[in-house]
């Protein structure tokens, strides 16, 4: 769950009957289970609204890279180490995928990077979090990556097909960061004193922010409703939060941890565990800059892209320079 | 005669190990998504590189320590690492004028090592060629593209030459360690390998429009291990904190 509070048009979903000929040919073929693809017909609604939530799913792939980045050159052992290049370097990779995705909808990726840079577009809250210890490289495996995947399984259905389509490879390699993330727990949660503590540290720290990556409960929302017809979102974020909830309770108490929350409880009524919201209050705030690295992270990235400019600037000038050379010659 | 093998496995295994680490400094910081991707790439290619020639390395010791024990639980003094590799990244020129200085010297005494006497040394410089053969193919065009780009990636490209080319040296340097290896055929006299990697600096150097320094000293110190750079000891600082922070675990 990489995008969170997008907004679509926020004038409720029109029935079909309601719809001119060719809105309503859209509908259908979605209602129908079919794909859009980049050259049909499509509202604009559905197009910036897919812009907007998959930029911002791009976004977190990049700036998901520093948090993870920061254990890279302390990792414990040499395999720990090219594990976590693998899976910093995929993400990296995600995030060209969708880029690429999101270019087919008329949008550059240097617009997107330049609205990333600026502030305007944002960038999934969960990586304004620090990673204090090795457990949190295990944390941000098990829960974080855990999370996205909740969202990501059924996005691979959704109805663009440039989406989907990046999805179905982005979730076979997301399975995998999520399994690590569980080992390095497992090694933790089994380990030392120490690293037993550091474990519990880092559900305590993620587990909150983990819940807010669904984002607030949307089952009122017109922008989620719009977004459910068009098939860009597939579930509730409530649905969600719960299912992940479900998923992860089990897998604590097999690492021996305790999920930091005294009113969580198996409701045999609802075939579900009964859990304490995250503070909203902080998720507000972290959207609003607050979130404990978000200054970091934007700087960072800023910085990048601001030491970088000599670099693509020099590699565009010696390839207009090839270009004109072999015109030249012909 | 183990000793010395054992020398020379640790200059291939910390070469790697220490331009793994300087390489994957950049993770996230890259001047653009591709490049991010391709450094990870070369970090990783490296690490697993440095699994296979350290395991090597204590097995041949018969210490008991494996490729994690001398990777991290060496000092600076241990260190048989080019003083190429340690210097610090300075801006994407400099990493990647270093990669290619590197890499083209890497790719040919990888290929002299497929002919080793030693099958195991043999078997880790094919499976090793084949990655570094990328590396040398992208650090090749990145440093042609950037030297004969704009004014200032030129000037940049050129800076990090000069800045660097003191390090160039050691890589051709013969001592006894070497001369043991050469009389087991197990690793190509240093020396042999410079006439090809002059001849392939001069053509690259040319299309970049860089100018090779006349200079040719070059710094000694990190092969032997006899005078690491400053900047071991704080890359080490970082590298190793976790496991010597905590002695008994596994990880």
């Amino acid at each position: 769950m990489y995008a969170q509070m997008i907004k679509s048009t926020g004038e409720g979903v029109k029935s079909l009957d309601e719809m001119e000929p060719q809105e309503r040919a859209f509908q259908e073929r979605i209602n129908a289970g079919g794909k859009i693809e980049p050259k049909d017909w499509m509202p604009d609604g559905y197009r910036k609204n897919l812009i907007r939530q998959i930029g911002q799913h791009a976004h977190s792939e990049i700036v998901g890279q520093l948090p993870e980045g920061n254990w890279i050159t302390r990792a414990p052992t040499l395999e720990r180490k090219a594990i976590l290049l693998a899976k910093v370097q995929d993400e990296a990779g995600h995030g060209l995928y969708l880029y690429c995705a999101a270019e087919t909808l008329g949008v550059t990726r240097d617009q997107l990077t330049r609205d990333l840079l600026s502030g305007k577009m944002k960038y999934s809250s969960i990586f304004n979090y620090p990673t204090l210890t090795w457990a949190d490289m295990g944390a941000v495996g098990w829960l974080v990556d855990g999370a996205a995947i909740m969202n990501q399984v059924p996005l691979q259905r959704t109805s663009y097909g440039p989406y989907a389509r990046a999805m179905v490879r982005i979730c076979k390699e997301e399975s995998f960061h999520q399994r690590q993330g569980y080992d390095i727990m497992m090694k933790m949660a089994k380990g030392t004193k120490a690293q037993k503590k550091m474990a519990q540290d880092a559900l305590n720290r993620f587990w909150g922010p983990a819940l807010m990556m669904f984002g607030p409960s949307d089952e009122n929302s017109v922008h989620s409703a719009q977004s459910m017809a068009w098939k860009i979102k597939m579930n509730s974020n409530d649905e969600l939060r719960q299912k992940f909830v479900d998923e992860c309770v089990p897998q604590a108490e097999y690492l021996g941890l305790t999920v930091p929350d005294p009113d969580l409880k198996w409701n045999e009524e609802r075939g579900h565990y009964d859990f304490t919201q995250p503070d909203w209050d902080e998720f507000f705030d972290v959207l609003r800059g607050n979130g404990p690295c978000n200054k970091e992270r934007l700087a960072a990235r800023n910085k990048a892209w601001d030491d970088g400019a000599w670099v693509r600037d020099g590699l565009m000038a010696h390839a207009a320079k090839k270009r004109a050379a072999k015109l030249a010659a012909e | 005669m183990s000793d010395n093998l054992f020398e020379f496995l640790c200059r291939m295994g910390d070469n790697t190990l220490v331009l793994g680490h300087r390489v994957s400094e950049w993770c996230g910081h890259a001047p653009v998504l591709e490049e991010d991707i391709a450094l990870a790439n070369t970090a990783l290619d490296l690490i697993g590189q440095t699994t296979l020639w350290l395991d090597l390395a204590g097995e041949v010791e018969g210490a008991g320590r494996d490729a994690d024990k001398l990777a991290f639980h060496r000092d600076v003094w241990g260190f048989r690492n080019l003083l190429l590799v340690e210097q610090p990244n300075g801006d994407f020129g400099q990493t990647m004028m270093r990669q290619f200085l590197f890499d083209a010297w890497h790719l040919s005494q990888l290929n002299a090592l497929m002919d080793s006497s030693n099958t195991q040394i043999a078997a880790i410089a094919e499976k090793s060629a084949k990655e570094v053969t990328y590396h040398l193919e992208r650090a090749t065009e990145t440093v042609i593209g950037l030297g004969d780009g704009t004014e200032e990636s030129h000037n940049r490209m050129q800076a990090a030459l000069d800045k660097l080319w003191p390090y160039v040296g050691e890589m051709f340097t013969l001592d006894d360690v070497d001369a043991a290896m050469v009389d087991a055929g197990i690793a190509p006299d240093p020396a042999s390998l410079r006439p090809a990697y002059d001849a392939l600096l001069d053509d690259v150097f040319a299309a970049a429009t860089l100018t090779k320094p006349q200079d040719d000293f070059g710094h000694q110190g990190g092969k032997s291990g006899k005078r690491h750079s400053e900047h071991l000891g704080h890359m080490l600082a970082q590298m190793q904190w976790l496991q010597r922070a905590y002695p008994d675990a596994t990880w």
